[in-house]
């Protein structure tokens, strides 16, 4: 772990001003970032420890929606009542990740921008475009089971590994952010990005803004729901595919239906045009058959990870099917429901 | 008189080292504290092969609290013939020296040291330390390399050719049913929970002692002896807690070497651990590729059995495994032939892991033997029945001891076998489709050259001490137990003593010889002991047991007993005052042959178990639930019943990852392990394990060796993946012939 200035700031306001400048990291649960250093992946000059800031509070929203604070423990956001009641699907997919003691330790702002898990990342003895720009993709013809197989570029071809985000794709989630310039309100979908050919970039925050919360709108997804991870084991691995869906039935018919995938793109991976496809069908397996195509639209595989495209297409039916049976999977019984 | 019931040999106890080790008091070898130390951070090669062309530390040594960078240019002496760098292992070729010269043999090689005040400047500092590469043309393809397999010409230590028999290859040709297919292994890393680290104190006189993280103190001792020409005096190893090791411990790891050169350069007490990323740059299980072809009559029988296999070591030396002789062994079939080759990858050389070759060759063997099953359109477990061998097929002996048939019959009627459907495709439970699988299991019951001493003070506590490990095993508990046994005292007044140089003379813990040849030398120490007591007591003022000699006794509560009349009883302390002893002390050596093992001279002697899995595989999504496992388990005399069902439990999980997770992807155009981490290299966790019954089976065997136990630590792994792989195709009609089983295989 190289040298770097470490501070503590008690306000928002003094942590903007300290945030200012090259290199510099806030430090939240530091699940991602200790390792990054560890590993010397990440070198910050300056480290911003904002554990003290007031944004550790999960409150209500005018109009009936919540704001999650972004130093908010992941474990505590799912567990907490009004999560649990309104919107289970985010309970859900935070606690298919990592593990309890993680969960205990990760933040809502830490998860929304933590890093990706490409081998090639995290080891700096080999090529990678994220890490050191223009020294190409060693994932690319390498080793990438866990790749992406939509919006990839020729530049990277990494995922974003979280299953909070996920569900906020489907939750039409806003990112709070503050900053230099003041404050800004991002909608998830235009938070992460795709790779491109700046894949060191993941997410669209500028050099010195902070993530202060994330607010949920007012939904009604309690029921017909479901996010359903697929991995290597059973509990503790980063998905290969993961399918988060948010529904409306009415009188038999599907009155809206929100479908966003994890684990295989650079971001959480949604088609609102799509989407249109099953607005006004009958919940069924051709229905989703022929939705899972459009939203799988232009996936290619990587060799290696060329099973993630047929994965996600089953995934994905399934998962519209447990929703639309208000069957949601459970993360506890690892049994598919 | 009523006494208490006695604790001894069969007793299910605690292990007696669990209180420490659950409360953190037991200390492993990077936890010791020492004065003024001094931090090692290994550096490590970026290429697979080629040459170090230069090494820039400037930046490295301007960190603050950086003492020295230890390369091959300004490291001490140390030895340079292949000889001095052998260990017990004893593998032929030229094993590795780090820090040598500036040979790349393997991507992740140690090729500098950095030193520190801290282990945070000496990590830093080590990614500051620029060094440039000539690079040669390598290769980690085993797939690739396989075309270039051969036959050592030079065998290591432990190596068992295979035998043939009959006319394997004409008998193939004409058997109505075969089968036949190539079956794979892939890398594997043994990722014990404890890294490996050396704590090594450096004392004024210029001696050592090294807590090391090993499965054998005194081979460390004697390798740093010759590597580094200490006299072994001047040389104390301690290995008193391990946490793990599998087999990757069997052999001096890197940075015990590494950390006495530090020492002994910088006359300093150092440590140098290795992080969980750098426990992929050494030991893993070979890589294996296992073309197997069966014969078989319409009945089920097997006529032919043809078992190649080839597994992947290194370019510098060969290791080599067991892996093609146990379907021989095991099966009765008139005509087996067998082949078994290296293959030279550009990686460190690869190593023992848990059953080495049996756990490769034996379970990928069982795959191919249950296709014949249903080739046979015989039950799995009947046409194991039908094959069944009560000798060694292979080398025509008798067994000391084979109660597999029971193993099979008890582990059947636990499991509910008799209730399987035999079509494959043909459970079902909900949206799952579920498959009942089994396997047969074999490992070696070994024994080796053991001493022990036993120390007993006339305060009636007793000291029973041997260089053997304990890498979680049990091995305290078990010394303690026979030590019980034999003299009769409570665990409470016995003390076990182990992982120490010191110590009286083992091997490594290592080939699940360790209970029964240490429980063997602890055993004859109390023995003496007891020999002594008998004597001490004849002292004693009116000789209260008479002329008795050591068979008209027995050891029991802390008393000289005699057996025809039990009333008459001599308390140790007694007898010890009468004699003016205040300690007796002695120690035994047990080696291969003596008591009944002679008999046992020329048999075999093996392990058995019989493994049956159940699994739940989701129909559409292919997510395979290992649901239930019964492992009936054929293993002599069961010293300690808890810890023996831990083993055992232990080795299970190891093979439920076998089957579904245990993988390390090499990057084969920079030669590298690339999931080298627990983030990315899956083993079992808690939500993958149900329901796991380990049964034992009565195996009463005193030829084996003395104790009529064969040992533990192995046979948990051998097998058991084979039965969940048929498990799989019985509940999906998709055999794998490729381990693990990960949900691309499986997916239509
Ligand atoms: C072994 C392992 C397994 C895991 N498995 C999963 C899994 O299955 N699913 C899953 O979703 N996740 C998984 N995770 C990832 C885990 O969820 C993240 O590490 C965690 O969410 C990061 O949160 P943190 O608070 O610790 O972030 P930190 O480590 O503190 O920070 C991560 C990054 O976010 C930045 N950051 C933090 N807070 C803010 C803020 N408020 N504003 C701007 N930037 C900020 C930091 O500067 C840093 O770059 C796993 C992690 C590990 C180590
Ligand atoms: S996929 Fe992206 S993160 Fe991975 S090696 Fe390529 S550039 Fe780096």
């Amino acid at each position: 772990m190289n040298r770097f200035d470490y501070a503590r700031p008690a306000s928002v306001a003094e942590a903007v001003q300290a945030g200012a400048g090259e290199q510099v990291r806030f430090l939240a649960g530091g699940t991602n970032l200790i390792d990054l250093m560890k590993e010397n992946v990440d070198r910050p000059t300056t480290v911003i420890d904002i554990n003290r800031l007031p944004l550790n509070a999960i409150e209500e929203l005018d109009g009936g929606g919540l704001r999650l604070g972004a130093l908010v423990p992941n474990a505590e956001t799912a567990w907490d009542a009004r999560v649990e009641q309104r919107y289970p699907l985010l309970s859900s997919a935070i606690l298919a990740g990592a593990s309890p003691q993680l969960r205990n330790a990760a933040t809502n702002g830490g998860n929304l921008n933590q890093r990706t898990r490409c081998y090639y990342f995290y080891d700096v003895a080999t090529p990678c475009n994220k890490r050191e720009p223009g020294s190409g993709c060693g994932a690319i013809g390498g080793v990438n089971r866990i790749h992406a197989i939509l919006g990839a570029s020729d530049q990277c071809i990494a995922t974003h590994p979280s299953d909070m985000c996920v569900a906020l794709a489907v939750l039409d989630a806003t990112v709070q952010v503050t900053g230099p310039e003041g404050d800004r309100a991002i909608p998830i979908a235009d938070y992460h990005r795709l790779p491109g050919d700046e894949p060191w970039r993941d997410n669209t925050l500028k050099p010195g803004e902070l993530v202060t919360g994330i607010d949920l709108p007012a939904e009604d997804f309690t029921q017909t729901y479901t996010y359903l991870k697929l991995r290597d084991r059973l509990s503790y691995a980063f998905a290969l595919v993961s399918i988060a869906v948010a529904m409306r039935v009415e009188d038999g018919t599907i009155a809206e239906a929100r479908v966003a995938l994890g684990g295989v793109a650079h971001k959480p991976w949604r088609s609102t045009e799509a989407e249109k496809l099953l607005k006004g069908q009958h919940p069924s397996p051709q229905a989703f058959g022929t939705f899972a195509d459009a939203l799988l639209a232009g996936a290619v595989g990587q060799g290696e990870n060329d099973f993630k495209i047929p994965l996600a297409r089953k995934g994905i039916v399934r998962a519209l099917k447990q929703a639309a049976e208000a069957t949601p999977q459970s993360q506890t019984d690892k049994r598919v429901a | 008189m009523a006494t208490a019931a006695k604790i001894g040999i069969g007793s299910a106890i605690n292990r007696v080292d669990g209180v420490e080790k659950v409360t953190g008091t037991a200390r492993y070898a990077a936890e010791h504290p020492v004065e003024n130390l001094l931090y090692g951070y290994i550096v490590e090669a970026a290429i697979a092969k080629g040459r170090i062309v230069s090494i820039d530390e400037e930046a490295a040594r301007a960190v603050p609290g950086v003492v020295e960078v230890i390369t091959h240019l300004n490291r001490p002496h140390v030895a340079w013939t292949d000889h001095s760098y052998q260990d017990e292992l004893k593998i032929p070729g030229s094993p590795f020296r780090p820090l040598y010269d500036d040979r790349i043999q393997f991507s992740q090689q140690p090729i500098a040291l950095v030193m520190a005040e801290t282990f945070e400047a000496a990590r830093y500092a080590a990614s500051l330390v620029e060094v440039a590469y000539e690079a040669e043309a390598h290769n980690t393809d085993f797939e690739v390399a396989v075309g270039e397999k051969y036959v050592p010409k030079k065998k290591r230590s432990g190596y068992m050719a295979p035998k043939d028999r009959g006319d394997a290859a004409q008998a193939f040709a004409d058997a109505p049913l075969k089968v036949s297919g190539d079956y794979r292994l892939p890398p594997e890393h043994h990722n014990p929970m404890e890294m490996f680290g050396s704590t090594v104190e450096w004392h004024d006189d210029g001696s050592i002692t090294v807590h090391d993280k090993t499965q054998g103190s005194q081979v460390v001792q004697g390798y740093l002896a010759s590597v580094f020409g200490f006299s072994k005096k001047k040389v104390r190893v301690l290995n008193p807690y391990v946490g793990g090791a599998f087999g990757s411990g069997l052999r001096p790891q890197h940075q015990v070497f590494l950390a006495v050169l530090a020492a002994k350069m910088l006359e300093r007490s150092v440590r140098v651990t290795m992080t969980r990323n750098q426990m992929f740059s050494h030991a893993y299980r070979p890589q294996a590729i296992q073309s197997i072809a069966l014969g078989a009559e319409t009945t089920g029988k097997l006529t032919a059995i043809r078992n190649e296999a080839t597994t992947s070591t290194s370019r510098y030396e060969d290791n080599m495994e067991n892996v093609v002789t146990w379907g021989l062994m095991n099966y009765d079939c008139p005509n087996a032939d067998a082949e078994y080759t290296v293959a030279q990858v550009d990686t460190a050389t690869s190593a023992d892991m848990r059953a080495p070759g049996a756990a490769t060759g034996m379970t990928l063997f069982e795959i191919a033997i249950d296709e014949m099953a249903y080739e046979a359109k015989v039950d799995p477990l009947e046409f194991r029945l039908i094959n069944y061998s009560p000798i060694d097929a292979m080398n025509g002996t008798p067994y000391t001891s084979k109660a597999l048939r029971e193993a099979f019959q008890e582990g059947a009627e636990a499991f509910g076998w008799s209730k399987r459907s035999a079509e494959a495709r043909s459970m079902r439970d909900g949206k799952e489709l579920v498959g009942w699988g089994c396997a047969t299991g074999m490992w070696d019951a070994q024994f080796s050259k053991t001493s022990a001493s036993a120390k007993l003070t006339a305060n009636g506590h007793l000291e029973v001490a041997c260089a053997t490990s304990d890498i979680g095993t049990g091995s305290y508990t078990v010394m303690t137990l026979v030590a019980a046994d034999t003299l009769g005292l409570p665990p409470e007044q016995i003390t076990a003593k182990l992982g120490d140089s010191d110590l009286p003379t083992a091997p490594v813990e290592g080939g699940s010889w360790g209970a029964a040849s240490s429980g063997a030398a602890v055993q004859l120490a109390c023995q003496a002991v007891g020999k002594k007591l008998l004597k001490a007591a004849g002292k004693i003022a009116g000789a209260p047991l008479g002329e008795a000699t050591i068979d008209d006794v027995l050891f029991e509560d802390g008393c000289i007993v005699l057996k025809d009349a039990p009333t008459v009883r001599v308390p140790f302390g007694d007898a010890m005052r009468a004699a003016d002893l205040t300690q007796i002390e002695e120690e035994e050596t047990a080696a291969p042959g003596f008591g009944d093992m002679w008999k046992g001279m020329h048999k075999s002697k093996n392990t058995h178990s019989a493994i049956f899995a159940e699994v739940k595989v989701d129909e559409e999504l292919g997510v395979i639930r290992v649901t239930r496992i019964v492992d009936a388990v054929a293993a002599g005399r069961i010293i300690n019943p808890k810890t023996a069902r831990s083993q055992i439990l232990g080795g299970v999980v190891m093979g439920m990852g076998m089957a579904l997770h245990e993988e390390t992807f090499p990057d084969h155009r920079l030669g590298r392990w690339m999931n080298h981490n627990f983030g990315e290299y899956h083993v079992p966790v808690h939500a993958d394990i149900h329901d796991i019954q380990v049964i034992f089976v009565d195996e009463p065997d005193p030829e084996v060796t003395p104790l009529g136990v064969k040992g533990l630590g192995e046979i948990g792994i051998v097998g058991t993946a084979a039965a969940i792989a048929n498990a799989i195709y019985h509940a999906t009609g998709k055999r794998v012939r490729s381990l693990p089983i990960t949900i691309d295989k499986i997916l239509d």
